[in-house]
């Protein structure tokens, strides 16, 4: 049998990083929130960047070996995982597949984010964010904290339907 | 004699069973699959730009580093002492973000010069064992007059008010600081400072309206907040001295100049004040001694009992792994 093409391998190394679930979110792959940043072949193997989310993210490290495990499965021996920070990590990266897949899980997905030129204004009114309750779809929701059970979201309540949600606030 | 079963053994019957079947479903695995990787910054291009002293770099990294591991502390040791559990999460993700900050600049410091990292000369009864991450060293086998922190955030907890008052002075600074820090020559700082200012923002609109909140909230809730804030501003005046790593540093695009950013950042505060509708107390700087404030490595008492406390399990075992 003839010895896979470097285009195949490179196939099976982008299918394998590309399946890796995140830790705390596993209805989302890596890949469709917008984590995983580049796949390439290396001599004896492979390397993946991935990028935090956030810079305390305690996932990261489980991210890593997840990654590393998947693609020793997927059969290349060397395995390297790199973390880049070129850019920082923006909830606009998360895929729509990604969103979907938040709001069939019961958490509310992040609109876009907010752009600035210059220096971040100062906001003392709360966030008004359109949010909709990702259970029963009405509008009529309001914030309880900033801040949730992971960085990356903040808790909701629907006024509607009176069950608390997360938001994945935009970053 | 009949024998009473009101219990059919089965599959349940030991918490612990679940535990041993499938390590990939745990964040962090059982422990035993591979060697962690922990090293924040692997594979970043950590290489000291041109024209720049590394010793420099990494004593400027400190200085940024240890704000964010000792304010992180300090925002730590209010989880579960919070007034709600909103306002405890919003906390401890605070002192998460910080504690994530904190672990790349101290990495990027002992990336630009290793032998700032304890134990790398001579490994000492006392020192690190030669598995402990440079990071992990750099936090808890440093003494008090290694950390370069200003003594804001050293100083021990208060009230929620108080908790409040230090985070609006903190992160306005900060805020500012890393603005003007993602236009650095350092590749890696301008990306940390990049990623922190999303955090950073999202803090200090946290504590611009919880202070908000407080000020105009009951008398006492008034009262607990101002105390706070007149508490803390003979610290605030140190944020702008200008150190000579610093200035050092601002002068080759490297670093920033804190004394550049007391204008801008006296802007916000007075704009939170105002919005509160806060005088601001009239206070007196706390000097130094023999001039030497917390970026020199001259510090209150205060962070000696912080580090007694947040060093003593790594220095009680240097060769541990966990």
């Amino acid at each position: 049998m003839a010895a896979p093409t470097r285009e195949a391998l490179l196939e099976r190394a982008r299918a394998a990083a590309e399946a890796v679930t995140d830790p705390e979110l596993p209805m989302l792959t890596l890949a469709d929130l917008g984590v995983l940043r580049d796949v390439r072949l290396t001599e004896h193997g492979v390397e993946v960047a991935i990028t935090p989310t956030y810079t305390g993210c305690p996932a990261m490290a489980a991210m890593r070996d997840d990654l590393s495990r998947e693609l020793r499965a997927a059969g290349f021996e060397e395995v390297t995982v790199r973390v880049d920070l070129s850019e920082p990590w923006s909830t606009d990266w998360i895929t729509e597949r990604g969103k979907d897949a938040l709001t069939a899980h019961g958490i509310s997905a992040p609109g876009a984010a907010r752009r600035h030129d210059g220096p971040v204004a100062l906001t003392l009114r709360p966030v008004r964010r359109s949010v909709t309750c990702p259970r029963c779809g009405s509008v009529d929701t309001e914030v309880t904290s900033e801040f949730g059970s992971t960085a990356c979201k903040a808790l909701y309540r629907c006024v509607d339907c009176l069950e608390p949600f997360e938001h994945v606030k935009e970053i | 004699m009949t024998q009473i079963h009101t219990h059919q053994p089965d599959d349940h019957d030991s918490a612990y069973e679940g535990l041993l079947v499938d390590d990939a479903h745990w964040a962090f695995g059982s422990g035993q699959e591979f060697e962690h990787s922990e090293d924040p910054l692997a594979g970043v291009d950590t290489t000291v730009p041109d024209g720049v002293d590394p010793t420099t770099l990494a004593t400027y990294c400190l200085m940024l580093g240890d704000d964010a591991l000792v304010m992180s502390h300090r925002l730590a040791e209010l989880t579960s002492r919070a007034p709600d559990l909103e306002e405890d999460i919003a906390i401890a993700n605070i002192a998460l973000d910080l504690l994530g900050q904190a672990r790349l600049l101290l990495t990027r410091a002992a990336a630009a010069d290793p032998e700032i990292v304890p134990g790398s000369r001579e490994a000492r009864p006392t020192g690190p064992g030669p598995s402990v991450p440079a990071e992990d060293a750099l936090a808890f086998f440093r003494g008090d007059q290694g950390f370069r922190n200003v003594r804001l955030v050293e100083v021990p907890n208060g009230d929620f008010g108080e908790t409040i008052a230090r985070l609006v002075l903190f992160s306005t600074y900060r805020l500012a600081l890393f603005e003007r820090l993602t236009a650095s020559r350092d590749q890696v700082l301008a990306s940390i400072a990049a990623k922190g200012v999303k955090e950073l923002a999202y803090h200090r609109d946290f504590a611009g309206r919880w202070f908000l909140t407080l000020a105009q909230g009951t008398d006492e809730s008034r009262r607990r907040v101002l105390d706070g804030l007149a508490g803390l501003l003979p610290l605030w005046p140190e944020l702008f001295d200008s150190h000579q790593v610093e200035a050092e540093l601002a002068a080759a695009g490297i670093g920033v100049d804190p004394s550049g950013l007391a204008a801008e950042v006296e802007v916000v505060l007075d704009q939170v004040l105002a919005v509160a509708g806060v005088t601001r107390p009239q206070t007196a700087p706390l000097a130094g001694v023999r001039r030497l404030k917390g970026r020199d490595g001259m510090h209150t008492e205060a962070l000696s009992k912080l580090l007694a406390e947040m060093q003593v399990v790594a220095r009680e075992h240097p060769t541990g792994r966990w």
